[in-house]
């Protein structure tokens, strides 16, 4: 597989590795009355979806950023790769 | 028909008329008492375990494709009982001494092979860790040795011995494990099932649950609705798109594993060797193949077909273990989904839906697994209440805080 990456361009997906659902982005608040339900979920509980998948792959032997990579997990077609940066921003975070 | 060398010798002596098949292929009933779903190894053993030992009746299985179409037909049929864990060295082992009378309890020759599995160790650390191991499989009733550098040397000279970076110190060796014929292991319980009355239904999909004031009550397939009391769910691969269907979200991610098998060679491997510097294990079949296989590639994916990485990564563990393979040509090499879990352990339990069970996350160990955990799915829907060895695979422990972390991995599905 060749990730497209926003910053290098394509490059294989053997120099990254895979962390898993881009939701990791979204830690829970600690201080929630429900932390601890929260972060079992967060921790734990997956979707798991046959098809479009939002993943984290972290660039660790090239520029070591974080990318939010849209694959399908049917086919392994790739359709957008964004810095994870960027989409935590957007994201208030 | 009883299978036996007298059954060959009288068949062969009439013209080989009167061999039936293997199992029946009956259209699906209206309801039954149970339903298994998916018709791999565990589901199928489910169903023989539910009316052989555990004397149910009105019992069927419902398979998407063809039985067998699954990882039971796609695996290394590595069958080992090495396990550290408390949560986990009873149920392997009852599992190792279900293979080793298998063939005669289901009258089908499953091609089990006691060959040993020897996995070896490069650093000080690792042996350690291999005779920790060891003890703990001694103390669960398993068996273990411990082999030095001279010890491998002579059950398997052919090993790079000379290898600087990664020397071989010696290598735990199990000498029960060994390996079955994966697809005979299918075959063989989907007849004894058969002989038992089970309906084995293929070419019949699950696409929805029947499900109403927190009860399941049916399922509904690409041959129409069938009613059932109890629901057990063994689909593997597709554990999270199947409990989707019944509104489940899991504490599995689904990950793609490749396998790989040589041209037939003459006999080289004695057993079962795995290079204990990185992730490879191989043996050879009866007819000569060496069936080889790695880690799974790392990404989440459902297409039965992995990538070109973890090939040339397998191709360069084995020159660093056995160079003398460098010139054997690779026949086929293909992929299996895995049910990878949190913590790298399955689940057999009940669901918080009435009358419906779930039996997955086997990660890419489930085969050696198939006749325990039949035996134990089976009893959990006959009982309603957890087989003794058992009772730790429970759906809620992560939130409860019991994983059962072999590996020491942590909630990373892609390192176990
Ligand atoms: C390449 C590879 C190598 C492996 N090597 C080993 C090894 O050496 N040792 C070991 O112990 N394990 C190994 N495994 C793991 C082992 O094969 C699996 O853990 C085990 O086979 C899973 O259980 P099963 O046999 O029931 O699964 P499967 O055979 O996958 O059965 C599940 C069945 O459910 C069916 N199904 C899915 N969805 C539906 C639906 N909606 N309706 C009806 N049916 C459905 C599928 O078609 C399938 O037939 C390996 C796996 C792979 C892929």
């Amino acid at each position: 597989m060749i990730i497209n990456h926003p910053l290098l361009g394509p490059r294989d997906s053997s120099e990254f590795y895979h962390l898993g659902d881009a939701t990791l982005i979204n830690r829970p608040d600690p201080d929630a009355a429900d932390a601890a339900e929260q972060f079992y979920e967060y921790v734990y509980i997956r979707d798991d979806p046959a098809g479009e998948y939002r993943e984290l792959w972290y660039h660790e032997q090239g520029d070591r950023s974080w990318l939010v990579v849209t694959r399908n997990t049917l086919t392994h077609e790739i359709s957008s790769v964004e810095l994870a940066r960027d989409v935590a921003r957007r994201q208030g975070k | 028909m009883h299978y036996s060398a007298l059954q060959i010798l009288k068949q062969g002596l009439t013209g080989n008329k009167g061999w039936k098949p293997v199992w029946r292929e009956p259209k699906p009933k209206s309801a039954y008492d149970f339903i298994i779903v998916g018709g791999g190894g565990h589901g199928l053993a489910t169903a023989y375990y539910l009316a052989e030992e555990f004397k149910q009746a009105n019992i069927a299985v419902l398979e998407k494709g063809w039985i067998g179409s699954g990882n039971v037909g796609r695996n290394t049929t590595i069958v080992r009982s090495n396990y550290l864990l408390p949560e986990n060295t009873p149920f392997y082992e009852m599992s190792l001494k279900l293979w080793e009378n298998l063939e005669q309890d289901f009258n089908y020759n499953a091609m089990m092979s006691q060959r040993g599995i020897l996995n070896l160790f490069h650093s000080d650390g690792e042996r350690d860790a291999a005779a920790r191991r060891g003890n703990a499989m001694v103390l669960s009733d398993a068996d273990a040795v411990l082999l030095d550098r001279e010890g491998v040397r002579k059950m398997c000279p052919f090993l790079d011995f000379d290898n600087e970076r990664f020397p071989i110190k010696g290598g735990l060796l199990q000498p029960r494990a060994g390996t079955a014929r994966h697809d005979a292991v299918a075959w063989g319980y989907a007849r004894g099932a058969d002989r038992c009355g089970v309906d084995i239904i293929q070419n019949c999909e699950v696409t929805g649950f029947q499900i109403e004031n927190g009860v399941c009550s049916g399922v509904e397939t690409t041959k129409g609705n069938i009613k059932a009391n109890k629901v057990g769910v063994c689909v593997a691969g597709s554990s999270s798109r199947v409990m989707a269907l019944a509104g489940m979200r899991l504490p599995i991610e689904t990950h793609v594993l490749q396998a790989f098998v040589t041209e037939g060679l003459k006999p080289v491997i004695p057993g079962v060797v795995t290079f204990g510097a990185g992730h490879l294990y191989i043996s050879q079949s009866d007819k000569g193949g060496l069936v080889f296989g790695g880690d799974i590639d790392k990404y989440n994916s459902y297409a039965q077909r992995g990538n070109l990485p973890v090939i040339e990564h397998v191709a360069e563990e084995m020159m660093a273990m056995m160079p003398m393979l460098g010139r054997a040509r690779l026949l086929r090499s293909w992929g299996g989904v895995m049910d990878m879990s949190m913590d790298g352990s399955p689940f057999i339990d009940k669901t918080h839906i009435g009358g419906l069970y779930f039996n997955g996350g086997w990660c890419y160990g489930g085969f050696k697994a198939t006749p325990a955990s039949g035996m134990c799915y089976a009893h959990l829907l006959a009982t309603d209440t957890p087989h003794p060895n058992a009772t730790a695979f429970r759906l809620d422990r992560f939130r409860h805080g019991i994983i059962i972390d072999e590996k020491g991995q942590g909630a990373q599905p892609n390192q176990h």
